[in-house]
């Protein structure tokens, strides 16, 4: 069985999903088959940091900078395990 | 219409490339009269449409038919489609999707694949499909998987195939589909002429959910499953296309648009085409789309009713093709005052070896003008 994520996670987003911004919907979406999901805001912005390359806790850093927050990790953290439930992520 | 009650954009635009078709199959949503409309969009056409319905905000585009791998066209509208931000999908029956084809679509941009498969044997699936095209249809399925599309795979379920879903669901996992789509028949079109051949009993519906949902836990996530239920066992009505003009956005091969791909058969509406409108006018102001937006249209039982803004009132497609009144209720719905046009349906399909008015039909443009002239009688 898989583990949850860790601060040193490197989360993608999942084959067979894309994530953009859709100006029509004032919102990022996550498109695959047939279907679309609308984030809320913070969604959004933690999903367009997941490349892949850097780690949760690069995410969470640049989070908490762009955002003038502290002590995200632990909703970012909660977030990418329910993310990776639905394939909208993997590592 | 109010201007509070705009309308949001039409996230999914469905081009129904053709209705060519290799296959013939009885459950064919089509229009019965498909041969009379063979007037098919140039490639001209059909980019201006991707690039008007982007602008509005279509994020979905499914390239639909008929058989759409019959147009040549088809790699310059994926490429074009995939440049404009949309998610493409390829809904195919898998006839043409050869390897050339299957890799240039890949390098065209083509985001997703959706085969149909009929049943899980041989005979049954070449029987309902009248084609010899179940071999074809394997080997097609590892070419999507060798491709590394994500692959949906669509099986049309009736009362000739729903007690073989369990080896229906294996062989979609065994093909290593990502989702498995198990859509029950909807009585239009050609399954409404053999509506009689392919309503299932409750029972077998009962046994094809336990089965289903049997899989679901075995799967763990490796396959997901979508068991679309058939609303003639239901009491109240579905929310058809999730609202009129409220989605989904249809053109057909000969531009006419639709808020569903059925709604050509309503009487007393002017649907624009793209050849004249743009998508623009036709999604915001034109009468066919604004005529059953909302909830201002309806009549008893519906508009008093509680639930109006859930159900919308069903489908006004079957609406019309069971009570020839297409403002009334969904007779699906169990207020509805013709409700027994669904029970006595389903109580003919009860009764086992019950009597058939006609042999199975399978769609073809010669049965289409026969069954056209028969109703224009």
């Amino acid at each position: 069985m898989s583990t949850g994520a860790a601060s040193d996670t490197r989360p993608a987003i999942g084959r067979g999903f894309r994530l953009q911004w859709e100006a029509a919907q004032d919102c990022h979406v996550l498109l695959y088959p047939e279907g679309m999901v609308k984030l809320n805001q913070s969604a959004g912005e933690i999903l367009k940091r997941c490349d892949g390359e850097r780690d949760v806790a690069a995410i969470v850093a640049d989070l908490e900078t762009s955002f003038g927050a502290s002590g995200l990790e632990k909703d970012v953290l909660a977030f990418l395990d329910m993310a990776r439930q639905q394939k909208w992520v993997q590592w | 219409m109010n201007a509070a009650a705009r309308p949001g954009p039409p996230l999914w635009l469905l081009a129904e490339l053709t209705y060519r078709c290799p296959l013939h199959c009885v459950f064919c949503y089509n229009p019965v009269d498909f041969a009379r409309h063979d007037q098919e969009l140039s490639t001209d056409d059909w980019l201006r449409v991707l690039r008007e319905a982007r602008e509005q905000g279509s994020v979905q585009c499914g390239f639909s038919g008929g058989e759409p791998m019959l147009r040549d066209d088809l790699e310059v509208l994926v490429a074009e489609a995939h440049r404009l931000g949309y998610y493409t999908n390829l809904l195919t029956s898998g006839v043409g999707l050869d390897e050339t084809r299957i890799a240039d679509l890949k390098a065209a941009g083509l985001d997703h694949i959706q085969l149909s498969f009929q049943d899980s044997t041989r005979e049954v699936n070449d029987f309902l499909s009248h084609t010899r095209t179940f071999d074809l249809k394997e080997k097609v399925a590892a070419r999507i998987k060798a491709h590394s599309y994500p692959m949906v795979m669509n099986v049309v379920i009736h009362r000739l195939n729903i007690d073989h879903i369990d080896r229906i669901i294996g062989m979609a996992d065994a093909l290593g589909a990502e989702y498995l789509e198990l859509a029950n028949s909807q009585y239009y079109s050609w399954a409404q002429v053999n509506r009689d051949h392919l309503l299932p009993t409750r029972e077998q519906i009962e046994r094809a959910e336990a089965v289903t949902a049997r899989w679901r836990k075995q799967l763990d996530g490796r396959m997901r499953i979508f068991f679309v239920v058939p609303d003639y066992h239901e009491t109240r009505p579905k929310r058809c296309m999730n609202g009129w003009g409220n989605v989904f956005l249809t053109i057909t091969p000969d531009g006419t648009a639709l808020p569903c791909h059925t709604a050509r058969m309503l009487p007393g509406l002017d649907f624009p085409n793209v050849r004249d409108m743009s998508v623009h006018d036709i999604w915001y102001e034109s009468e066919g789309f604004n005529h059953y937006r909302g909830t201002g249209w309806m009549k008893e039982p519906c508009a008093s009713c509680d639930e109006k803004e859930k159900d919308l009132g069903g489908c006004r497609c079957q609406a019309y093709m069971l009570t020839r009144d297409p403002a009334a209720a969904d007779p699906v719905c169990a207020k509805s005052p013709q409700h027994h046009l669904i029970t006595d349906a389903v109580a003919r399909a009860e009764e086992r070896g019950g009597i058939r008015e006609h042999p199975l039909v399978f769609r073809g443009p010669a049965e289409s003008r026969r069954l056209t002239e028969e109703s224009s009688d």
